[in-house]
């Protein structure tokens, strides 16, 4: 049993999720503890990540979740009825999704839609709602937060689509927020834009951050604490900047696999999947 | 092995002017990049290119004969194109002999199973393969699937936009091994669209960089490690992938 200390805002022990109608888990046994910090899950499509992100906010309505543990502050997550959750979701952890083009509403003002996220959740005037979102836009480095209000989503560019995402997410102050693969759709060049407004919001509000990516150079060079998922478990659990120490022969080839700026040019090593991987493994 | 020259190639689509005039000249047997920000005008070369679009200007010639003048059928056995997501470029309701088998029939070529045999050897597939349908096959075995529909009718060039962009990265290192064996067996020309400089400093002789529609710069591989670019939309770019990979040594 886990101890849960005062730094410790999540805490998910035994986490099990088994999609209605299919034979074996999407998600076994996995266990982790959330701090104040930026947690990186990583693995390949499939391997649900994004399912233990989803599940954390009880947003799987086709699938039965199984945990020993699901506790976040003073909540039980596991045995909160759904109403209770609609003042959990977006307000104490939030979710930024993938694509801004299909995870904001294409016929509603930006502006308007951060604005209801807020006060949907906080008691408030109209006025003091947009007050707050032109606040937010600002501190996401969107330059002219008053013109960006009244745009429509789609004469927003992808980068600025992400941040308006970013801005409606930390807009309620949440203890924790899930980004799921949030600069997969941008550029180089915006993505690195885009994550430093990220981090620095997440540091200046000691916000706990889950980072899910398929992305190990993303997650290394961005997160604290990395796991490394493999169908449907975390085989390995490693710090960020000891990644190049990866014992499991996974993560190992997942690295090796990554073609590099300046490395020989040698075929790529080609992960061999071992059928040992998919035996339960317990990762303290 | 043969050579491509884009000469003031200028698309505009509606009002917008998608490609001002685009020039660069590819080598025989060279593996050339087109990297840039999402709608900088990379693909729409492609496409245009392909004929996919057709209300263009300026020439597109293969060792100096103009793409608009070859007939459909020369032209799509000096070459081809791989799409970027292999879950939408392939017909989800036809087997993978349907799939290989079209551009046999359409070029009245003889010998159909040796062929499509053959094409899936060389992409490293099971010759048994043929018989299954796009959704019995993951990412990776449909993008092998892709590049065998290219190579079936043995083109000289193939056209690759984001090859890997929708696969894993353990996947993507087999597709990108893969494109690397198939040039160096066939002396293949290449001319690659992708977003990741990563993957055009492993593949790629040189590149050129896009921005809005024009090319900024065309280098060669050596100048991404040290940033050697002279432009400065160029320098920006090489200096974020390198930024994104710092820690990697």
């Amino acid at each position: 049993m886990q101890e849960m200390n005062s730094d410790t805002i999540l805490a998910v022990e035994n986490l099990s999720i088994r999609y209605r109608g299919t034979p074996t888990d999407a998600v076994r046994n996995v266990t982790f503890n959330l701090g104040r910090e930026r947690l990186g899950i990583v693995g390949e499509s499939g391997s649900g990540k994004s399912t233990v992100g989803r599940a954390l906010l009880k947003l799987l309505p086709t699938a039965d979740i199984k945990a020993d543990r699901m506790q976040f502050r003073d909540i039980d997550l596991l045995n909160t009825p759904e109403k209770e959750m609609l003042k959990v979701r977006g307000r104490r952890i939030s979710m930024i999704l993938q694509d801004p083009k299909f995870s904001l509403n294409p016929i509603q003002k930006c502006g308007p839609q951060v604005a209801e996220a807020y006060s949907n959740h906080i008691r408030c005037s109209k006025k003091e709602a947009k007050q707050r979102t032109l606040t937010m836009l600002e501190s996401v480095q969107i330059r002219d937060p008053e013109r960006v209000y009244g745009l429509y989503p789609h004469e927003v560019s992808g980068g600025m689509g992400q941040r308006i995402m970013i801005a409606m997410m930390l807009l309620t102050d949440p203890d924790v927020v899930i980004a799921d693969e949030p600069t997969s759709a941008l550029d180089v060049t915006v993505r690195l834009q885009v994550l430093d407004i990220l981090d620095a919001l997440v540091r200046d509000k000691g916000i706990g951050l889950i980072m899910i990516s398929h992305d190990l150079n993303l997650v290394r060079n961005f997160c604290d604490r990395v796991l490394i998922m493999y169908a449907g478990q975390v085989v390995e659990a490693l710090n960020a900047n000891e990644m190049h120490k990866a014992q499991h022969p996974y993560t190992r080839g997942l690295l090796a696999a990554q073609p590099h700026i300046g490395g020989p040019r040698q075929p790529l090593p080609v992960l061999e999947r071992r059928p040992e991987w998919l035996e339960d493994v317990k990762v303290v | 092995m043969k050579a491509i020259s884009f000469d003031k190639l200028r698309i505009q689509l509606g009002s917008a002017l998608i490609l001002p005039g685009v020039s660069f000249d590819v080598k025989a047997g060279e593996c050339f990049g087109l990297v840039g920000e999402s709608g900088s005008g990379k693909s729409t070369v492609l496409r245009c290119m392909s004929l996919l679009f057709h209300s263009w200007s300026g020439t597109i010639s293969i060792d100096g004969k103009s793409v608009k003048e070859m007939g459909p059928f020369e032209r799509c056995r000096t070459f081809q194109m791989v799409f970027q997501d292999p879950y939408g470029s392939l017909h989800p309701r036809h087997s993978v002999r349907t799939t290989l088998s079209e551009p046999l029939k359409i070029h009245k070529l003889d010998n159909h199973i040796e062929r499509m045999e053959q094409a899936l050897i060389e992409v490293g597939l099971p010759v048994d393969f043929l018989d299954r349908y796009p959704h019995q096959l993951s990412g990776g075995q449909r993008q092998r699937v892709a590049i065998a529909r290219a190579l079936i009718l043995e083109p000289d060039i193939l056209l690759l936009d984001e090859p890997t962009s929708a696969l894993d990265v353990s996947v993507q290192a087999e597709i990108l091994n893969l494109l690397v064996r198939l040039r160096e067996e066939k002396g293949f020309t290449y001319l690659i669209v992708s977003h990741d400089l990563a993957v055009v400093d492993h593949m790629c002789d040189r590149f050129a960089v896009m921005q809005g529609g024009k090319v900024v710069e065309v280098l060669p591989r050596e100048a991404i490690p040290g940033n050697e670019a002279i432009m400065p939309y160029a320098r920006e770019l090489i200096a974020a992938s390198l930024q994104y990979e710092r820690t990697v040594e």
